[in-house]
């Protein structure tokens, strides 16, 4: 009797001696090439929104007179025509109308759009933690009021709705940092409403009631015990964001609401649309920003899918090899039974 | 129904939030933007610099709950003050003409939007092949274009490079082939030329989420037991895709919310692209212009058109999910 109740003791504090599990293991991406191609691209943007401004070549509004062709006057009454020139090796990106280079300010840009993108991302994560983890965790009258609070912003259209706040918000249209703030504003709920659920279902977890018993604070229970469990989820939740976020912030440059000293991308297009120049058949001064919004955002979801693959193991088959579904000994499309979900060895 | 009642006052409340984040913003800000654009505006007579005034709460000795009574009495007989931009016409009457357009282009791009991405969504959670899944990045990559600029594209080659389509406008207004307004072949014809490309804008950009939302959501269902049960009584496979996508769009429907509000505002950005005569080419002329009872007063609109459109969306859920009316 006395060795079976040894036995069940001692069996937890063998448990704990065996080697330990790696901490961070949550937070290890399946190593797809979707999450690669997604970093990658981070990566270089975030390399050029630190080097981008130092190694423009120019500054975003120097003018230059020889940078524009001038097409004498025709007749009497006509007017000189001002054209932009095309790439050519003095300027890789060929020049504006107004006789800019748009190469540096397609560099000079990246790092305002990129800090407004991160920025609104990372304020209205926050924030949706913050409302999203009280709601789901004290719940009640709190959690009434807060989801009501959510819901409300989700259904109020975001892109009118900033419109407004950036026309009446004063030095909304020189400051990056506020424009970033006003943006979060209106994209916390979506979020707060993923992580209230998530909460919700943690709360009653049986490690959480264990540490409540044991007397531990609201707090330190739901920073220790909860937010780590929540870390993908957050995560997913950031990149969606800024996502949204960048696109906010250059739909706004691009109505002219997010004022003209700050460069930015949507700017570019704002001024390559008042100057008509797609209709004009100036690509390089109309294209390069956009490629480059589209690409970053590119990125941001390529890396989402990720997240979402590890959040729900269920969605990783598909993106299985063949090569590692023979490996693993299944069949790739099983007509009968249950999603095979495969831990890959680490590397 | 009670169901259906509940939504009905949530979406009151939203609109009621919305409303009054419209009256006080104006007020409440400080070195009021308004005030000044006023000082800026020459006048016609000095009935309507009182309007305005009483609109905005500028030089008005009223306490701000009378002057909010008197913004309630205002909505409520649809007078949202003038427009500055467009020589004092009424802001509602401008609205009224917009609005058609942008409902008629949204509701036909939403709706085919949703369908195909739905369908595409349920083979690609059906099949599974790794082939098959990179159509999705491939998707992604055009939700992640900003919309107006996948709008300037798609003019440069199909309006202005191949001449497919026409530039501009809703529809043909000058020239030899221009049309009247009405029920007539030519002015149909007219009108669906002019809205390929915006359309297809905003489905090129929005059918990603569709997609993804109902692909994963097959890859979940397909593991219930009762597909299981499905496939192993021998049914035909079309029967057992059946079974599983009729459970597996009801997230869709219900996250139609979120995506609505996205597509408004993608198609307010591809209405100022292609000069389509909606709410968001009236928008954008009113933000260039400071016309701020033109950019309220779309706010406003806007907001109450989601509002609906959430609804309608609920009330097609409520009557797909019986256990939505069970619950209440």
């Amino acid at each position: 009797m006395s060795t079976t109740v040894q036995g069940l003791t001692s069996a937890p504090i063998a448990g704990g001696s065996a080697p330990a599990v790696p901490r961070f293991r949550a937070l290890r991406l399946p190593h797809s090439p979707k999450v690669i191609a997604g970093l990658v691209i981070l990566l270089l943007f975030a390399l050029l929104a630190v080097i981008g401004p130092v190694i423009a070549p120019y500054s975003p509004t120097h003018t230059d007179l020889r940078w524009v062709q001038i097409v004498p006057a025709h007749g009497l009454f006509g007017s000189p025509q001002i054209l932009p020139l095309s790439p050519s090796r003095g300027h890789l990106l060929g020049t504006t109308i107004y006789a800019n280079d748009v190469l540096s300010q397609l560099l000079v840009s990246a790092r305002a759009t990129m800090l407004v993108g991160f920025l609104a991302g990372a304020a209205a994560t926050l924030l949706s933690i913050v409302v999203g983890v009280t709601a789901g965790y004290i719940g009640g009258f709190t959690d009434d009021g807060l989801s009501l609070a959510s819901n409300v912003f989700l259904a109020i259209p975001g892109l009118p709705l900033l419109i407004v706040l950036a026309s009446y918000v004063p030095g909304a249209d020189s400051s990056p940092v506020l424009i970033a703030l006003i943006v979060a504003v209106t994209g916390w709920a979506y979020g707060a409403r993923t992580l209230r659920a998530q909460t919700l279902s943690l709360r009653n977890r049986e490690f959480v009631e264990a540490a409540r018993v044991s007397g531990e604070s609201s707090f330190r229970i739901i920073v220790y015990e909860v937010l780590p469990n929540l870390v993908p989820i957050a995560a997913s939740s950031f990149l969606f964001t800024t996502l949204y976020a960048l696109g906010a912030y250059v739909a706004l440059a691009y109505l002219g609401l997010a004022g003209s000293n700050i460069w930015n991308w949507g700017l570019m297009l704002m001024q390559a649309q008042a100057e008509s120049a797609p209709a004009s058949g100036w690509w390089w001064w109309w294209a390069p920003p956009g490629f480059c919004i589209a690409l970053l955002g590119c990125g941001l979801a390529l890396l989402n899918f990720g997240m979402d693959e590890f959040i729900n193991p269920r969605l990783r088959d598909a993106g299985l090899s063949r090569k590692d579904a023979r490996r693993a000994g299944i069949r790739r499309r099983p007509k009968l039974g249950f999603t095979p979900v495969i831990r890959k060895p680490a590397p | 129904m009670r169901v259906l009642l509940r939504r009905l006052g949530f979406y009151l409340l939203a609109a009621w939030v919305a409303l009054t984040v419209n009256f006080f913003l104006p007020r409440l800000v400080p070195g009021n933007p308004v005030a000044t654009a006023i000082g800026h505006l020459t006048f016609v007579n000095a009935q309507v610099v009182d309007a305005i005034k009483a609109q905005f709460g500028v030089g008005i000795n009223d306490s701000i709950w009378i002057q909010y009574v008197h913004y309630w009495g205002d909505l409520i007989h649809g007078n949202l003050g003038v427009s500055w931009g467009n020589s004092f016409e009424p802001v509602t009457s401008l609205i009224g003409a917009a609005l058609p357009w942008t409902l008629g282009l949204l509701g036909v791009a939403t709706v085919v939007s949703f369908l195909l991405g739905t369908f595409i969504g349920i083979g690609l959670g059906w099949m599974r092949s790794p082939w098959l899944d990179w159509l999705i990045p491939g998707a992604t990559f055009f939700q992640a274009i900003p919309y107006f600029f996948l709008g300037t594209v798609l003019l440069m080659a199909f309006a202005t490079g191949l001449h497919w389509f026409p530039i501009s406008q809703g529809y043909q207004t000058t020239g030899v082939e221009s049309v009247t307004p009405g029920l007539n072949w030519a002015y149909l014809v007219s009108l669906i030329d002019h809205g390929v490309l915006p359309a297809s804008t905003i489905v090129l950009t929005s059918i990603a989420g569709w997609m993804l939302g109902m692909r994963n959501m097959m890859v979940i269902t397909m593991d219930e037991d009762f597909v299981l049960v499905a496939r192993a009584k021998g049914l035909p496979a079309r029967k057992v895709v059946w079974y599983a996508a009729r459970n597996a769009i009801l997230p869709s429907v219900a996250n139609f919310s979120l995506a609505i509000s996205l597509v408004v505002a993608g198609q307010l950005l591809v209405e100022i692209v292609f000069s389509y005569p909606g709410i968001g080419y009236l928008l954008f002329h009113a933000v260039t212009n400071q016309d701020y009872p033109m950019v309220q007063g779309i706010f406003l609109v806007i907001t109450l058109v989601v509002l609906l459109a959430n609804f309608l969306a609920d009330i097609v859920y409520v009557s797909l999910d019986p256990r939505v009316r069970q619950e209440a």
